[in-house]
């Protein structure tokens, strides 16, 4: 059974007790943003997941979407389900005020959206283009395309997408080939065809705005010469009503894997009308501004099937009744035990546990810091948030869609031949969360990333920013009576990562293919020790806060208990990584290509 | 016209109830606390009239310890205008509390006071009829549909033989039951406007009632374990079992 309640008090905990939400009215267009008034809006959005979202999750799936005469049918129930929801103004959380939104945090933000994904992430899809769109119109967009189109994606009535990948490239978008010819009206006539456009065409909105990248006629080759339009599938009318129907058309739609729910569509421009977001020529810078929070809540997918999938499989271990427990039997009154008695079944749930709970903490710091580059004051901070959000970026994004991919199949596992059967639902999980290692920059890109550009970067700052705080909570606390064996774990895997980084500086500088022979070890270890921080800083507030607990003992207990599960079982993966990398590229790249 | 909705905190339905372990009552510290659902319903009906035309203004009431505010808040982004809290620490009986609504009645002089048949906490099932009796006003209780025409309310019960209208003529009490409607889910911008609507805190005094409790919790208990069934081998044995050890023929 997919079994999903939004885990609010853990929001809570992360939100309030880790990170304190005490300054987040300051980072937000809401100047009264009292944690009661938070944890309100969270519920409120846990009820909708759990009760509109959930139960179209299976069924999506079953049925996926259907093109019929250039038109795309989402499956029974996305409608409603999606008119719900923008009735209740949720696409409007994290909008700016001038366009009708709420101005909300992305700390919030982001945890609405978990729990979206969590319980139907092929529908959460269409609201998260939405908003890459509004994010990359706003930024980039002139003040006539912003009044115009802001507004209607805010309010959900008009969607949007992201027209980056052709059929003969997708990582390498220097290549591409649509076109844009200059009109005498200021407008262009976009012409070409796209393919894996999410949300491309479908019947949740009235309108569709395309975010087009495509070449001008004058345009330099390669990535240089990419420029970025807006093309609405209907041409808005003056008084903003859809009005004729562009040249834009969905010639076919994917059959996937996953998320079989959201349209992938193919898409051919002919002679559409378009306009110019941003400078000539600047499209991929255009893009990429928005990168940090787009690839932030594609992490944040990988997080919502983490925890998904671990419900489902807790709820089936508990109940699960077979064989007896090793240490003799718990439940004599009972046929047999259930399987949550065995250490290996509890090796695996502790598993997607701590990677659910670690990652939401680490995504709520990296929320944190986009919310204080978005309204923080001080430059400094600004700064710090900027080369936070810069180095973290890539680490979320690949590290939290690994993992969400890896406790998936875990899920799997638990549930046995039961979970590879479809009728459980958990197969889904699997199938769904693969995807999300894949788009927004494949995780091999997000390691090259990660190495390449963000290590050197300032000669190291965004490095030692980085570092610096884990260091010192480690000295702050290496006595600690009940935290030193934590702390002396951690300190051990930020070693093994200091020395992998002077490994990589060194070899990379000789060999760039060396860098690029560690990045993806490199990226995971880097993890590892970024979510090692959060339980070793989680564990550090529960147990603070467990003599005054009271009625939530249990809940302290359990985060101390998982934590310690991370540094032990988990974290310790970080010495293997340093071997691996330290062992340099000739493991793979002395083998003759005409060999494989 | 001005409708009452009373709102209680109590005890969310997902939670797995545990009984202290003295016995004096179920645990409540460190559990999720939510609106009643029959007030849910209270409330929706109360919007829903108001988006008809028929209610000009909504106000909600809720007793008991600060925290009741935030009940009040659910109330106020589901639609209700503002909200009345009545604080006390002194756990509160459904006479007291009725007593304590008399007075809000009598202050704020609403057509019509619509509240949940029962809380899902203790089942009592008995404040909504207090009150009827307390103010001399009719009452419909186990309302499944209302309407109102004129000067009267129409109300559908649910009973035991089936569905039973009266009519009753305003002022009066209405009692919900669970299809009486499907409460909305709070808006994002109305959880927002919540708190900027006004919330009147009152003490039992202030209002002139002794809220003390009449009736003393002697001990609570959990339901006795359900046995594990046994498997017979012929009616024979069955009807022995049912004779002898069941003692039910």
């Amino acid at each position: 059974m997919q079994i999903y309640k939004a885990p609010l008090r853990d929001m809570r905990f992360v939100l309030h007790e880790v990170f304190g939400s005490a300054d987040l009215a300051k980072l937000s267009s809401e100047v009264d943003l009292q944690p009661e008034l938070i944890d309100s809006i969270l519920e409120e959005a846990g009820k909708l997941a759990e009760q509109v979202l959930l139960p179209l999750n299976a069924s999506g799936d079953e049925e996926g979407c259907h093109l019929e005469n250039g038109v795309v049918r989402t499956p029974k129930g996305f409608k409603e389900a999606y008119a719900k929801f923008c009735a209740g103004g949720w696409t409007a959380l994290a909008c700016d005020r001038e366009y009708g939104g709420q101005g909300l945090p992305e700390s919030v933000n982001k945890f609405v959206e978990e729990m979206i994904c969590s319980a139907n992430l092929s529908f959460g899809l269409y609201p998260g283009l939405s908003r890459g769109a509004y994010l990359a119109l706003r930024h980039h967009g002139a003040d006539e395309l912003k009044k115009r189109y802001l507004p209607k994606l805010a309010e959900g009535t008009w969607s949007g997408t992201m027209c980056l990948t052709e059929a003969h490239c997708g990582t390498d978008l220097g290549m591409l080939r649509t076109k844009a010819v200059p009109r005498d009206d200021g407008s262009f006539a976009i012409s070409g065809n796209k393919i894996f456009i999410s949300a491309g065409e479908h019947d949740l909105t009235e309108n569709i705005i395309h975010l087009v990248l495509a070449r001008l006629p004058d345009a330099p080759a390669g990535s240089k010469g990419i420029s970025l339009f807006l093309v609405p599938k209907f041409l808005p009318t003056s008084d903003n009503k859809p009005g004729t129907r562009n040249g834009v058309l969905c010639t076919a739609i994917e059959h996937k894997m996953g998320i079989k729910a959201s349209a992938t569509c193919q898409l051919t421009f002919e002679n559409a009308t378009g306009w110019l977001v941003g400078a000539p020529h600047r499209g991929l810078a255009a893009m990429f501004t928005m990168m940090n929070s787009e690839r932030l809540s594609v992490g944040i997918q990988g997080l919502a099937i983490s925890e998904a999938a671990y419900q489902s499989a807790v709820v089936y271990a508990r109940e699960r009744l077979q064989g007896r427990s090793l240490a003799g039997a718990q439940h004599p009154e009972k046929p047999a035990d259930p399987i949550i008695v065995h250490p290996d079944v509890r090796r695996m749930l502790l598993t997607m546990r701590a990677y659910a709970e670690g990652c939401r903490a680490l995504g709520a710091w990296v929320a944190r810091a986009l919310d204080t580059l978005e309204y923080g004051k001080d430059p400094a901070l600004r700064q710090q948030a900027e080369d936070f959000t810069a180095l973290m970026t890539p680490i979320v994004k690949a590290l939290f869609t690994d993992f969400g991919f890896e406790a998936a199949n875990i899920g799997v596992q638990i549930h046995g031949g039961h979970g590879y059967i479809r009728d459980h639902g958990v197969e889904q999980y699997v199938r769904d969360a693969r995807i999300a290692m894949i788009y927004e920059g494949t995780n091999g890109i997000q390691a090259l990333d990660l190495v390449g550009r963000k290590l050197g970067a300032h000669n190291g700052r965004l490095l030692r920013g980085f570092f610096h705080p884990i260091a010192e909570f480690i000295a702050a606390h290496k006595t600690h009576p009940k935290l030193a064996s934590m702390v002396g774990a951690l300190e051990k895997a930020l070693g093994a990562l200091q020395l992998a980084t002077a490994t990589i500086a060194e070899a990379g500088l000789r060999d760039a293919e060396e860098a690029g022979a560690a990045a993806s070890e490199y990226l995971r270890l880097f993890g590892l020790v970024a979510l090692g921080f959060m339980w070793a800083r989680m564990a550090k507030v529960a147990l603070e806060a467990l003599p005054t607990a009271h009625g939530e003992a249990a809940f302290y207990h359990a985060k101390l208990v998982t934590a310690r599960f991370y540094m032990e079982r988990i974290l310790p993966q970080a010495g293997a990584l340093y071997l691996a990398i330290k062992s340099g590229k000739q493991a793979m790249m002395a083998f003759d290509e005409a060999a494989f | 016209m001005k409708l009452l909705v009373p709102v209680k905190r109590v005890v969310d339905y997902n939670v797995k109830v545990r009984v202290r372990a003295d016995g004096s009552g179920v645990e409540t510290s460190g559990v999720k606390m939510s609106m009643n659902p029959f007030d849910e319903i209270a409330v929706e009906e109360a919007v829903r009239l108001k988006e008809k035309g028929v209610a000009s203004e909504i106000v909600a009431v809720s007793m008991g310890v600060a925290a009741c505010a935030e009940t009040l808040r659910t109330a106020l982004a589901m639609g209700a205008d503002r909200g009345i809290l009545v604080e006390t620490e002194v756990e509160l009986q459904p006479l007291a509390v009725a007593k304590l609504l008399r007075a809000i009645v009598e202050k704020e002089s609403p057509r019509m006071v619509i509240l949940g048949k029962q809380a899902i906490d203790d089942d009592m099932n008995a404040t909504g009829q207090m009150l009827a009796a307390l103010l001399g006003w009719p009452q419909g209780t186990f309302a499944s549909k209302l309407v109102i025409e004129g000067d009267q309310a129409l109300v559908t019960r649910e009973v035991d033989g089936g569905l039973e209208t009266v009519s009753l003529t305003l002022p009066a009490i209405v009692t919900t039951d669970l299809r009486l409607n499907e409460p909305r889910y709070a808006s994002l911008p109305n959880i927002m406007k919540a708190r900027k609507k006004p919330i009147d805190i009152l003490k039992p005094a202030d209002l002139g009632v002794d809220p003390s409790p009449r009736l003393a919790v002697l001990n609570v208990a959990e339901p006795p374990r359900r046995q594990a069934g046994k498997k017979v081998a012929s009616v024979a044995e069955l009807v022995d079992k049912l004779k002898n050890e069941a003692k039910v023929i």
